[in-house]
């Protein structure tokens, strides 16, 4: 199992184990971590899972594809370490990934 | 308000599940009539992922959402429900008394109906525009922001400014910058999801110096009683720039929120409608729920689950529609009769 850090806006810090090859969405949804809304259950299609990464974790991630870019237009509060959890893929190098979560999901 | 349509049963919601009710309804001879906040047919399948693959519908080893809402409208063709589309369902009144009660359904339209049984397969709830993070924006918005165009000829003169990169912020941009005194359109980045025609029409235009593009997030918005009268732009590099703007029409897409179900005294429980598993009724009795919006012990939020659950509510609806009426159960593969309403026969 993976360890993912979710910290709220207000920075209660959550920890949650989750299954590699799931999405740290899935691994929020799966343990009712407040701050995630995933209205589409994955689909990317509604940028309600959005997430702010921590720096430095930000540029160990793959980058996100064109469709996840095209789904970010509508997050709300856009930083430069945005993504859609749910096209963030859970791997044993991502052990102790730390997310923020934002104020609001759309 | 118009003429009061009456019908047999009024459905609340054209997701997949509100459209096979259409059909399990009709095969027993129960008329209805569908209202859909969203302009078209299909709810979250056609609105969030009309191009991805469902692999849990039965018969179906893999189908598209829109595939799915299109073969379900093929499929409930022949019964030829009323569909009210664009209009929210705002009000569920109750009519007469409260054992066998009837209803009038009203929307934000000011369409009404009387109907004698109301079916809410409503998902999610509404599909209502996302309102972008700026505070203080609540103030302006019916007066200066605008998430739909009422009247075109409200942007005549304004200094118009649209948030967005999709199509409806490209679309609304080429269609209102003739009538603006000045529009400038404002996206976090320099690419646009938007038809290519479109976003070279637009860059044509800002090359022309006829309109403005600005990259950034709107973080601030100026202005008194609800009149804008300019708006704060941050753009990629921290810098932040005043552009006047007496109009904004922002597009973030939708988000679902449960809207007037609400207030319609339906005993909801955390968001969703309480009802038991072998007729679908809520707490008031006449009014049914099913799909996504319901709640029982068990439930799983999957269509496949809400086609069920419509053909066992239109069981119920039928003997409460029509209490004098025998219901026999019949399979369309063998009965004349049904085959006869699908128009096969």
């Amino acid at each position: 199992m993976v360890t993912i850090n979710f910290r709220a806006a207000d920075g209660t810090l959550r920890t949650v184990e989750a299954e590699p090859g799931s999405t740290v969405m899935e691994a929020a949804i799966q343990s009712k971590v407040p701050g995630i809304t995933a209205e589409c259950g994955g689909a990317c299609a509604c940028a309600t899972c959005h997430v702010y990464v921590d720096a430095d974790w930000f540029e160990r991630l793959p980058k996100a594809e064109p469709m996840e870019e095209d789904m970010l237009d509508f997050a709300s509060d856009l930083r430069k370490t945005s993504r859609l959890s749910c096209q963030i893929k859970v791997a044993p190098e991502l052990d102790g990934l730390t997310v923020e979560t934002p104020a609001r999901q759309g | 308000m118009t003429d009061i349509i009456q019908t047999d049963v009024v459905i609340v919601g054209a997701g997949p599940v509100g459209l096979f009710a259409v059909f399990e309804l009709g095969l027993l001879d129960v008329k209805a009539h569908v209202i859909d906040i969203l302009p078209r047919a299909g709810g979250q399948c056609s609105e969030l992922y009309p191009e991805k693959p469902i692999y849990d519908i039965p018969g179906f080893p893999v189908i598209s959402g829109q595939g799915l809402v299109d073969n379900l409208m093929k499929q409930i063709e022949p019964f030829k429900p009323g569909f009210h589309f664009g209009e929210m369902t705002t009000g569920l009144e109750v009519l007469g008394d409260a054992v066998h009660p009837r209803f009038r359904v009203t929307t934000d339209c000011d369409k009404a109906f009387e109907c004698k049984a109301v079916l809410v397969a409503a998902g999610g709830g509404s599909f209502q525009p996302k309102k972008p993070p700026i505070p203080g924006i609540d103030a302006y918005e019916g007066k200066s922001v605008h998430y739909s165009v009422r009247r075109m000829e409200d942007f005549r003169g304004a200094d118009v400014m649209i948030v967005g990169g999709g199509d409806s912020a490209l679309d609304w941009t080429l269609n209102l910058q003739p009538l603006a005194r000045r529009l400038t359109l404002v996206h976090r980045r320099d690419e646009f999801r938007a038809a290519p025609h479109s976003v070279n029409a637009m860059r044509a235009l800002v090359a022309a110096g006829a309109m403005d593009l600005v990259i950034g997030q709107v973080t601030a918005v100026a202005g008194a009683d609800g009149a804008m009268t300019s708006a704060t732009v941050k753009k990629a590099d921290g810098a932040l720039v005043d552009v006047a703007c007496t109009r904004m029409m922002p597009f973030f897409g939708l988000t679902m929120k449960l809207g007037p179900i609400a207030d319609w005294g339906l005993a909801l429980a955390e968001n969703l409608v309480p009802v038991d598993t072998e007729k679908f009724e809520t707490a008031t009795p006449g009014v049914f729920a099913v799909g996504d919006i319901n709640h029982y012990p068990g439930k799983l939020k999957l269509i496949l689950s809400g086609f069920h659950e419509a053909a066992l509510a239109a069981q119920r609806v039928h003997r409460y529609v029509y209490p004098d009426k025998k219901l026999t159960f019949q399979y369309t593969t063998s009965s004349t009769s049904l085959q006869r309403k699908l128009g096969v026969a």
